[in-house]
């Protein structure tokens, strides 16, 4: 039993939704009691979705319970079908549908119909979300590719497939148009990109490629692994988020088509690079940036941020246990320790431990960036309405790299300003507790305050008993203010350790330098 | 209950048939109910003992994360629970003792049983009882079922108040009547009414539920209680069972409807229906007044109701006889006979009612009615936008404040804003 405020993921059928959802010809029926349509909402409220996902309820009652609520799945089962005539049925259950064992794909299979029907099993007390999305793919695949009796003829123009996106995905539409239009501008031909808008048939000629594009693997990393080892289908590797990232994708994807790469003209459009060096975004230097995400996300994110925009990985963190140990080793290369949690309230504490300039999250960490006065910008599912925008806004290629940068620096305060706060340090009007200019809006308390405090009760935890922390003097806490904030805390946990290991009682203007003169060595 | 009430010409749809249905349903269960609940109940916590589809649905029926610690949570129910290789009560007073710990500021705990934790008989009263032993007086455990085998929608508010009854004080007075107003009200709505009851003179009435756990009301052989909600059938036996007895009743929604509310509960109580009527006067014509403006653009527009709250009833008796819509089908996910007589009679004769769902057969009859508007859920407004159809989206009637007097036009604004919008729109 464990103790959830806010969940990252939701259950697995909600994963295998959102694949039937993105999909054409294809439908879902789900032994479930009522309220589980709520599920529905998510599609046509978040994503703005026009049409209903396509999935029928059973919605059991209590008093079905004693009675036949097998019967009750066949029905709705066949009823489906009658209704909408899918190319290829799934069935599963839900999280109380597993617990009274109907077997929804033996039910399904008696009913004789003249479709694919795949069953699904996806043990709701278990597994999550992505989990159910990777798994659910990878069954349509199973099903419904058919593997070529003669081997396949290369044509002229290499030929791929492009795996990953689904219905509620974090760009998922904006990333698919971005990196056709960069494979078409390469010279590579798309077969078929799934699951979002390919039907069954067109999972059933998923061979008649040359190799696989992975844009996420938390979906399609299973599909592709499949494929691999029965249609001989290699798949990509590099997730192109970031100018850098899809440079090495399309060195990568050169390789598998056998081309040579126009690099320039790839980059054309690519403006990230060119931004980050400019002088204008000297002030990024050093930004200390907190991310967390599904693993693909954050590890592209906290790799943007440390060798494109030049800013300071302070944490790094996913939800998707499934791939924590790519998150440890990424959270190596910037000697940070790696968060491995979907336990909302252990996120915020090592945010607010962290002290952060800006956070790189979910909807979640917007929530708790927020509640700290921190600048935030989401960077991954899950997702809510806003994530959905109008405008094209894709997250990767060069065009993505774009995005990136627009989006994460806007929330931070501009170039200049930030110069100008450092000259006219203390000045009433610029003074770091003043929001960012364009942003508008009033002062604002200072930001890093929850770290220090945070960090203040450790220390008194950890300090023996008779080393009493040493109070600062009020001059002393006056030339502290004038320490940039966002190296504040630093100093004064510093200043703070300086004086306990000297034995000093109180902390002067004085000794706030000498702890600088004794750190600086 | 028909077979007692005399048949006469203008029973509005007392003794209409009505269309029962079943099979999927395109509505929350009741633990969505926790999200206005616990707002109300300011010092109350609602633990959730169920799986992460429980959790997921609270959130996402929430919107967004208003509050960054809320309180409400699940308790997630893992394979180890299931197994049995974990004992449940066991589990359950770890997760309890560290949320209490966390959460210093609750006096009232309720556990929240699901469909899972129904289905695998979790005992969530024995648990109740055991940690109300050993919390009490610091803070009360009681539970109810917001399971969606058994409760939808705003049935969670209807088992939370009914698990809430037994604790409520007895009543010291012995002769003098009391009222009790039943169903969670905005607070606003709340002194509206209080305000009210006092120009007409009543000193003896309380609202359950409160907004503090420590102030909960008295109930007694002596208590009159008026139902503010229609979705309350079992809190009203429990009511019942304590010697209380219901006063009939039309909803408050509308002026019409707020007015006969005003005079059943002054009736109750022994006041003169002039001196009610003398009260409410001014709120009345300010509410008539507001309702005008709304006609003009309602009046003859149709209308089509999927079953949500079962407010439907009261709304369409609102819509139809106050803003002359024309009713289509009223559908509600359940029709409390009793509860609903004063409404249903006022229902024009010859509307379609129907009780439960089948989505799929609801949506065909709704497209060959062909509505100027449909009342439906989240999951149907946008694809019925997409299709052509106006809607209005029933959750919004269920979350924002609209009984009484003075949320009369409010509530006929509900109405009309998604035609003006339209009309914007194709400008």
């Amino acid at each position: 039993m464990q103790l959830t405020l806010w969940t990252y993921e939701g259950p697995p059928h909600v994963g295998a939704m959102r694949i039937a959802t993105a999909m054409r010809g294809v439908h879902y029926v789900l032994h479930a009691p009522q309220g589980d349509t709520y599920a529905d909402l998510l599609f046509t409220m978040i994503e703005r979705s026009s049409k209903r996902p396509p999935v029928t309820y059973t919605t059991f009652q209590a008093r079905d319970l004693g009675g036949d609520t097998a019967q009750l799945f066949k029905d709705a089962a066949r009823d489906a079908y009658a209704r909408f005539k899918p190319q290829a049925m799934l069935v599963g259950a839900s999280c109380t549908a597993e617990l009274i064992q109907d077997d929804p794909g033996g039910l399904t299979q008696a009913l004789n119909l003249p479709v694919p029907v795949i069953p699904l099993e996806l043990p709701a007390y278990q597994k999550k979300e992505n989990w159910g999305a990777a798994e659910t793919f990878y069954q349509l695949v199973r099903h419904l590719a058919v593997k070529p009796t003669e081997p396949r003829l290369k044509g002229n123009q290499p030929r791929c497939n492009i795996l990953g996106p689904t219905a509620l995905g974090f760009r998922h539409r904006d990333d698919v148009r971005e990196i056709r239009q960069l494979l078409a501008l390469l010279g590579v031909a798309v077969n078929v990109v799934a699951p979002l808008d390919a039907s069954p048939a067109d999972l059933a000629r998923l061979a008649d490629a040359d190799f696989n594009v992975v844009l996420y693997p938390e979906v399609a990393h299973q599909a592709a692994g499949w494929m691999t080892r029965n249609l001989g289908l290699p798949a990509t590797k590099t997730i192109p988020i970031g100018a850098t990232a899809t440079r090495e994708f399309i060195r990568e994807v050169a390789t598998l088509a056998g081309i040579d790469p126009d690099m320039a003209a790839a980059e054309a459009q690519s403006r990230s690079p060119w931004y980050a060096k400019s002088v204008d975004s000297n002030y990024l230097t050093g930004k200390r940036v907190f991310v967390f995400g599904d693993a693909t996300h954050a590890i592209a994110a906290a790799r943007v941020a440390a060798r494109e925009f030049g800013f300071k990985v302070v944490g790094l963190g996913s939800y998707s246990r499934e791939f924590a140990r790519d998150v440890r080793e990424a959270a190596a290369l910037y000697g940070v320790e790696p968060l491995i949690s979907d336990d909302y309230l252990e996120v915020e504490a090592a945010i607010a431990a962290a002290g952060p300039e800006l956070v790189l999250g979910t909807q979640m960490e917007r929530h708790i960036a927020k509640r700290l006065g921190l600048p935030c910008a989401v960077i991954s599912a899950p997702v809510h309405v806003q994530d959905f925008p109008a405008r094209y806004s894709p997250q990767m290629g060069f065009e993505g790299a774009n995005v990136l940068f627009d989006t994460w620096v806007h929330p931070l305060m501009m170039g200049l300003e930030e110069h100008l706060i450092g000259m006219f340090r203390g000045d009433f009007e610029f003074h770091e507790d003043a929001a960012p200019s364009h942003l508008g809006g009033p002062a604002t308390q200072a930001p890093t305050a929850p770290a220090l405090i945070q960090v203040q009760t450790q220390h008194n935890e950890e300090s023996p008993a008779a080393a009493i922390p040493a109070a600062w003097a009020p001059d002393a806490e006056k030339e502290l203010r004038k320490i940039p904030f966002f190296v504040r805390g630093k100093a004064r946990r510093n200043t703070e350790a300086y004086a306990l290991s000297m034995s000093v009682p109180v902390i002067t203007v004085e000794t706030l330098y000498d702890a600088k003169a004794h750190f600086s060595r | 209950m028909s077979a007692v009430i005399p048949i006469q010409a203008d029973r509005g749809c007392t003794d209409a048939p009505v269309l029962m249905e079943r099979g999927q349903r395109e509505v929350f269960c009741g633990l969505t109910g926790i999200i206005w609940l616990h707002r109300k109940m300011q010092d109350a916590f609602f633990l959730v003992v169920g799986s992460r589809t429980c959790a997921h649905l609270i959130q996402s029926a929430a919107g967004v994360m208003i509050f960054a610690e809320p309180r409400f949570a699940t308790a997630i129910l893992d394979e180890r629970d299931l197994a049995g290789l974990a004992d449940a009560q066991d589990e359950l007073d770890r997760v309890v003792q560290r949320l209490l710990e966390r959460r210093p500021d609750i006096r009232l705990l309720f556990l929240v049983g699901s469909c899972p934790s129904e289905v695998i008989k979790l005992d969530l009263s024995r648990a109740a009882a055991r940690l109300s032993q050993r919390f009490m007086p610091q803070v009360r455990v009681l539970n109810y079922s917001g399971s969606g085998i058994e409760t939808t929608f705003t049935q969670g508010e209807d088992a939370c108040l009914a698990a809430l009854v037994p604790v409520l004080p007895v009543s010291t007075r012995q002769h003098e009547p009391e009222l009790l107003i039943v169903g969670a009200l905005a607070d606003v709505v709340e002194d509206q009414f209080s305000r009210l009851f006092q120009t007409m003179g009543l000193k003896r009435f309380a609202f359950f539920p409160s907004r503090n756990s420590t102030t909960l009301p008295a109930v007694g052989p002596n208590t009159r209680f008026l139902l503010a909600q229609p979705f309350l059938g079992d809190t009203a036996k429990a009511l019942e069972s304590r010697g209380a007895t219901r006063v009939a009743s039309p909803f408050p929604l509308g002026a019409e409807g707020s007015a006969a509310w005003m005079h059943a509960a002054g009736s109750a109580m022994g006041v003169h229906a002039d001196t009610v009527e003398q009260a409410i006067a001014p709120a009345r014509k300010r509410a008539e007044q507001a309702l005008a403006a709304h006609r003009t653009s309602l009046a003859g527009k149709s209308i089509f109701f999927f079953p949500d709250s079962q407010l439907e009833v009261p709304l369409a008796r609102f819509l139809s006889r106050e803003l002359g819509m024309r009713l289509t089908e009223v559908g509600s996910p359940y029709l409390h006979r009793q509860h609903l007589a004063e409404e249903l009679a006022w229902l024009p004769a010859g509307t379609q009612l129907s009780e439960g769902q089948d989505v799929e057969k609801q949506l065909d009859r709704c497209r060959a009615a062909a509505p100027d508007m449909v009342v439906c859920g989240l999951g149907l407004a946008n694809p019925l936008e997409a299709e052509g159809f106006t809607t209005k989206w029933s959750i919004e009637l269920v979350f924002t404040p609209i009984q009484g007097f003075e949320q009369a036009g409010d509530l006929a604004g509900l109405f009309t804003r998604p035609f003006t919008r339209r009309t914007l729109l194709a400008a």
